[in-house]
C-alpha cells in the first residue's frame, strides 16, 4: 500500500481530473472578475475572494482546449501552490475521494488533448473511472506564462 | 537610552549589508574587472559605516572608512584588484562580522581592529607586500591600547570644562560586607545625578546593576558644585568605605581619550603612562566593558524611566496589522452593502441601527489607520548626537533645532526614511554650513544653525532640513555638472535656479571639493531622491546664496491608503492615483492636432499628447455610446512630462486602500496593483508612469 491521498475531483470535457485537497484552498460559484489588460487570454481577470484580490485563469484555456460558455456548474477552485495562490475555473467540481499513491501510473503522452507535462500521472479508482492528477506547479508556471504573454503581445 | 530600540533594526541591517558586501566581494573575485561590483561593494560599506557611526559603534565605523578607501582607489581605476586586496578586504569583513555578532549576544562590538585597518591603509597606498602590511599592523598593534574614553565622552567632558563645569574621576569603594552592592551604587549615581551629570562609569552602569563588579567602580563626573561638597554627598551614603576624587583639567582627559594619540606611534606611550596611575584595581574589568558606547553612559535614572515607558506598549508583526486591515475593508463593502438594502426596505429601526454601525466603523477606521502610525520622533531621536559628531570631526559651530518630531507618518515610510535624512543632513552639515572664520567674516553668528522640521500638511508629511550656511552656488553646480556630462552646455541658459538645483540629484554629482569622511564621494543625493520617490515621495531645494539652503521632502502619509480618481472606460472601471493627477479637461474632436502621425492637444501653452485610454487597455467598447464630438480627458504627468488620457466617464475621487495582485500576475503594462470598490469589484489602478513617453 501506498500514501492515501485525498483528491478533489473535477471535470472538463469529457474527462475527470484530480488535484490534493492540501493545494485547494477553497471552491467558489461563478463571480464577477475584472479584467486585466494584456494578459494571456485564459487569464480571466481578478477577483474580489474575501477582500484578497486573486487572479482566475480559465484551466480550458490553459490546456490550449476549447473554451465553452459558463454554466451554473462552472467553479472557481482557489489553489495554493509554489506560493501562488490561483483560482481556476473548471466546468464542475463535485467530489472528493481517497486514492492510494501506488495506483497513480505515468500519463501517456496526451490526456484528452492535455499535455503530459501537466499531469502528475493517471490514477485507475476501484470502480474502474479514470482520474487525471494535475501537477499544479506546471499549470501554474510563471516562465511559461510569461512566454505566453511574449507571443500575444 | 533611546539609541537602542534602534538596535534591532541596526542589526538587522549591518547583516544584509554584511551579507551583500560578502555576496559581491566573492563575485568580483570571479570578475576583477566589473565595476559596477565595486560600486555595490562601496555603497554597502558606505552604508554600514553611517549607521555604525550613528549608533556609536567606533571600531565598526573606522574599519570601514578604511575599506571604503581602498574600495574609492579600486572604483576610480587607481587601484587594480589583486589577491593582496582581496585578501585584506575579506579579512575586514570577517573583523566586520565578528563586531556585529558581539553586538547580537549582547556586547559592545568593539574590537582591536588596528591590524586591518593597517593593512588597509598599506593597500590604499599602494604597499601589496603583506610582510609590510603586517609589520604596520604589530606597529599599530603595539601603539593602541584600549583608551577609557571614546572620543564622544571626551568631547562631552571638553566642552563642560568649556561652559565652567568641573569634570571629577571619582572612586568609590564599597564596604567588604555590604551586601547590595548594586543598590549602593545606585544610590551613588542617585545622589550624583541631583547636582551634575555622570558622564561615563567604570564598569558600565549595566555592569554595577547587575553587580558585575568587585567592589569598586569609577565615574566621571561633571558638576557646577566643588569637589568638597560632592566627596562629602558621597560619604553620606553609608556602606562606603572610600571615595577617591581628583580634579581632571584638559591635559588629563586627552590623556583618558587615548584614541587620537594612540594612532601615532610617537605619542603612544605617553598617553600609556600617563592612564596607568589613574587605573583601579578593576582596570581589567573596565578595558574589557569600557566599550559601552556614550549611548550607554547615560544615568541609571534614564533607564529606569525608558522601562516604564516601555510597559505601555507592545509590538505587533506588520503582517497582522495588514490582516487587520484586510478584514476591515471587506467590513467596509458590507457596510456600504447594508446601507444600500436598509434605503430599499425603508425600516426605521433598522436604518438606525445601520447608521450606528456606520459611525462605529468610521471610528474603527481611524484606530485601524493610526495603529501603522509611528512619530517620526523615532527616526530624528538619533540626529542631534550625530550632528554633533559631524561638527566636531568639522570643526564647526551648530546646533539642530528639531521641531515636529511627533508628527506621525506610516510605519513602513518611518522604516525607510531614516537614510536618506541622514544623507540630506551630513550634506548641509558638511557643504552647506561654513567654518567659524568664514561666518564671522560673513557677519553672521559663528554658530551655525540646521533647522529640522516635520509637519502635516493636506495627504502629506513635510520634512525640511534647512540650514543659513553658504548656500547653492548655482555657478558651481553647473561648472561640475558640465564636467560630469550631466547636462548639455546649450541647455544651461535657460535652466531655472530649481532646475539647476535639481542636478544635485542626479547620479554621479558631487560639488565637494575634497573628499571627506561625512560626504563628498558621488554615493549621495541621487540615491537619497531614488529612495524617497519610492516612497511616493518628492525632493525639492530652495536656495538663497549667502543666507542658506532648505531641502524639502515630502512624502505620503500612508503607503496602503490613497486618494485617486476613478474613471470609467469601455465598461471597465480603473482607478487612477490623484499624486500622478494635473487636471481634468474636456476635450473637443476639433481640439485635436496631428502632429507627426500623433494626436496632441493644447495644454498650458504646450502641447500634450492625447492617449486613448481604450485603445491602450484593449477595452471593450460601450456599444451603446453614440459617436462624440467631445471626450473627457485626465492630464497625468510623470515628472515634467504629460499625457491626455481619454476616458469614458469621470467617477469621482475616492479613497482606496492599496490591494497587490499577488505573484502570478508580475510585470503588467500600465497597471500598478488594484482596489476593492464599494460594490466588491475590484479595479485595478493604473500607472500613468507607463503610459507617457
Amino acid at each position: 500500500m501506498g500514501e492515501e491521498l485525498k483528491v478533489i475531483v473535477f471535470n472538463l470535457g469529457s474527462e475527470q481530473y484530480g488535484v490534493e485537497v492540501d493545494k485547494v484552498k477553497t471552491i467558489e460559484r461563478m463571480m464577477p472578475m475584472t479584467r486585466v489588460p494584456k494578459t494571456p487570454k485564459f487569464v480571466k481577470g481578478v477577483i474580489n475572494l474575501r477582500g484578497v484580490v486573486v487572479p482566475v485563469i480559465d484551466l480550458r484555456g490553459r490546456f490550449g482546449l476549447e473554451e465553452t460558455a459558463y454554466t451554473g456548474d462552472t467553479r472557481i477552485i482557489i489553489v495554493n501552490a509554489e506560493n501562488l495562490e490561483v483560482g481556476l475555473i473548471v466546468d464542475s467540481a463535485n467530489d472528493v475521494i481517497d486514492i492510494d499513491s501506488d495506483n497513480i501510473v505515468d500519463p501517456p503522452e496526451v490526456v484528452g488533448g492535455v499535455k503530459a507535462k501537466y499531469l502528475r500521472g493517471v490514477a485507475k479508482l476501484a470502480d474502474g473511472r479514470l482520474l487525471v492528477m494535475l501537477n499544479l506547479s506546471e499549470v501554474l508556471n510563471k516562465s511559461e506564462i510569461m512566454q505566453l504573454e511574449q507571443i500575444f503581445e | 537610552m533611546e539609541i537602542n530600540q534602534y538596535l534591532t533594526m541596526f542589526i538587522a541591517e549591518s547583516k544584509e549589508h554584511l551579507q551583500a558586501m560578502n555576496d559581491n566581494l566573492l563575485e568580483l573575485e570571479k570578475n576583477p574587472d566589473d565595476l559596477s561590483i565595486v560600486q555595490s561593494i562601496f555603497r554597502s560599506a558606505h552604508t554600514l559605516k553611517g549607521m555604525s557611526a550613528t549608533m556609536g559603534f567606533a571600531d565598526l565605523a573606522s574599519l570601514t572608512h578604511e575599506m571604503e578607501n581602498v574600495l574609492d582607489l579600486v572604483r576610480n581605476g587607481k587601484l587594480a584588484m589583486n589577491g593582496d586586496i582581496f585578501d585584506v578586504l575579506f579579512k575586514s569583513l570577517d573583523s566586520l562580522e565578528n563586531m556585529v555578532q558581539d553586538i547580537v549576544a549582547g556586547g559592545t562590538g568593539q574590537m582591536d581592529v588596528s591590524g586591518v585597518v593597517a593593512e588597509l591603509k598599506a593597500v590604499a597606498e599602494g604597499k601589496p607586500s603583506s610582510a609590510g602590511a603586517g609589520r604596520a599592523a604589530d606597529e599599530a598593534r603595539a601603539g593602541g591600547k584600549a583608551p577609557e574614553l571614546d572620543e564622544y565622552q571626551y568631547a562631552v567632558l571638553e566642552q563642560s570644562l568649556d561652559s565652567g563645569h568641573h569634570v571629577y574621576g571619582i572612586t568609590v569603594t564599597l564596604r567588604e560586607d555590604c551586601l547590595l552592592k548594586a543598590a549602593r551604587a545606585y544610590m551613588v549615581f542617585d545622589a550624583l545625578e541631583r547636582h551634575g551629570e555622570v558622564a561615563k562609569s567604570v564598569p558600565s552602569v549595566q555592569d554595577l546593576e547587575q553587580e558585575k563588579f568587585d567592589r569598586s567602580f569609577r565615574l566621571y563626573y561633571i558638576t557646577k558644585e566643588p569637589a568638597e561638597t560632592i566627596e562629602s554627598l558621597i560619604r553620606g551614603i553609608s556602606e562606603i568605605e572610600r571615595v577617591e576624587l581628583e580634579v581632571y583639567d584638559r591635559e588629563t582627559l586627552a590623556a583618558f581619550a587615548g584614541r587620537k594619540t594612540a594612532a601615532s606611534p610617537a605619542s603612544a606611550p605617553d598617553a600609556k603612562a600617563e592612564a596607568k596611575p589613574a587605573a583601579q584595581p578593576d582596570a581589567k574589568t573596565g578595558a574589557k566593558t569600557d566599550a559601552k558606547a556614550g549611548a550607554k553612559a547615560g544615568a541609571a535614572a534614564g533607564q529606569t524611566r525608558g522601562q516604564a515607558a516601555l510597559g505601555r506598549t507592545i509590538r505587533v508583526d506588520l503582517d497582522r496589522l495588514d490582516d487587520l486591515m484586510n478584514l476591515f475593508s471587506e467590513l467596509l463593502i458590507d457596510r456600504v452593502r447594508l446601507e444600500q438594502l436598509a434605503s430599499e426596505i425603508r425600516r426605521s429601526d433598522l436604518t438606525e441601527t445601520v447608521e450606528h454601525m456606520a459611525r462605529i466603523s468610521s471610528d474603527l477606521q481611524n484606530i485601524v489607520l493610526k495603529l501603522r502610525m509611528v512619530p517620526v520622533e523615532s527616526v530624528f531621536n538619533r540626529f542631534p548626537r550625530m550632528v554633533r559628531d559631524l561638527a566636531k570631526s568639522l570643526n564647526k559651530k551648530l546646533e539642530l533645532v528639531i521641531t515636529g518630531a511627533e508628527t506621525e507618518l506610516d510605519r513602513t515610510v518611518i522604516d525607510e526614511i531614516g537614510d536618506p535624512l541622514v544623507h540630506l543632513l551630513r550634506n548641509s552639515v558638511d557643504h552647506g554650513i561654513e567654518p567659524p572664520e568664514e561666518r564671522e567674516k560673513a557677519g553672521k553668528n559663528p554658530t551655525g544653525t540646521v533647522h529640522l522640521r516635520a509637519y502635516h500638511s493636506g495627504n502629506h508629511v513635510f520634512i525640511e532640513i534647512e540650514d543659513d550656511g553658504r548656500g547653492i552656488n548655482r555657478g558651481k553646480v553647473l561648472d561640475k555638472a558640465l564636467k560630469a556630462g550631466i547636462v548639455q552646455a546649450d541647455r544651461i541658459h535657460d535652466m531655472s535656479d530649481e532646475d539647476v538645483y535639481q542636478l544635485l540629484f542626479a547620479p554621479g554629482f558631487s560639488t565637494a571639493d575634497q573628499v571627506s569622511d561625512i560626504s563628498g564621494r558621488g554615493v549621495g543625493l541621487d540615491v537619497v531622491k531614488n529612495k524617497i520617490e519610492s516612497l511616493g515621495g518628492r525632493v525639492q531645494v530652495q536656495s538663497a546664496p549667502g543666507e542658506g539652503t532648505k531641502f524639502t521632502v515630502q512624502l505620503p502619509l500612508t503607503l496602503s491608503i490613497i486618494g485617486a480618481m476613478l474613471i470609467r472606460t469601455g465598461t471597465e472601471k480603473y482607478a487612477i492615483p490623484l499624486s500622478s493627477i494635473v487636471e481634468t479637461a474636456i476635450l473637443k474632436r476639433d481640439d485635436i492636432r496631428h502632429v507627426h502621425g500623433r494626436s496632441m492637444m493644447d495644454f498650458r501653452s504646450g502641447l500634450v499628447p492625447v492617449v486613448d485610454l481604450a485603445d491602450v487597455l484593449d477595452c471593450p467598447r460601450d456599444e451603446g455610446a453614440a459617436e462624440q464630438g467631445e471626450w473627457e480627458v485626465v492630464i497625468v504627468h510623470k515628472g515634467d512630462k504629460m499625457a491626455a488620457l481619454i476616458v469614458d466617464e469621470l467617477l469621482g475621487q475616492q479613497e482606496i486602500v492599496l490591494k497587490s495582485l499577488g505573484q502570478f500576475l508580475t510585470g503588467l503594462f500600465a497597471i500598478s496593483g488594484a482596489t476593492i470598490l464599494g460594490d466588491g469589484q475590484v479595479a485595478l489602478i493604473l500607472d500613468t508612469n507607463a503610459l507617457i513617453k
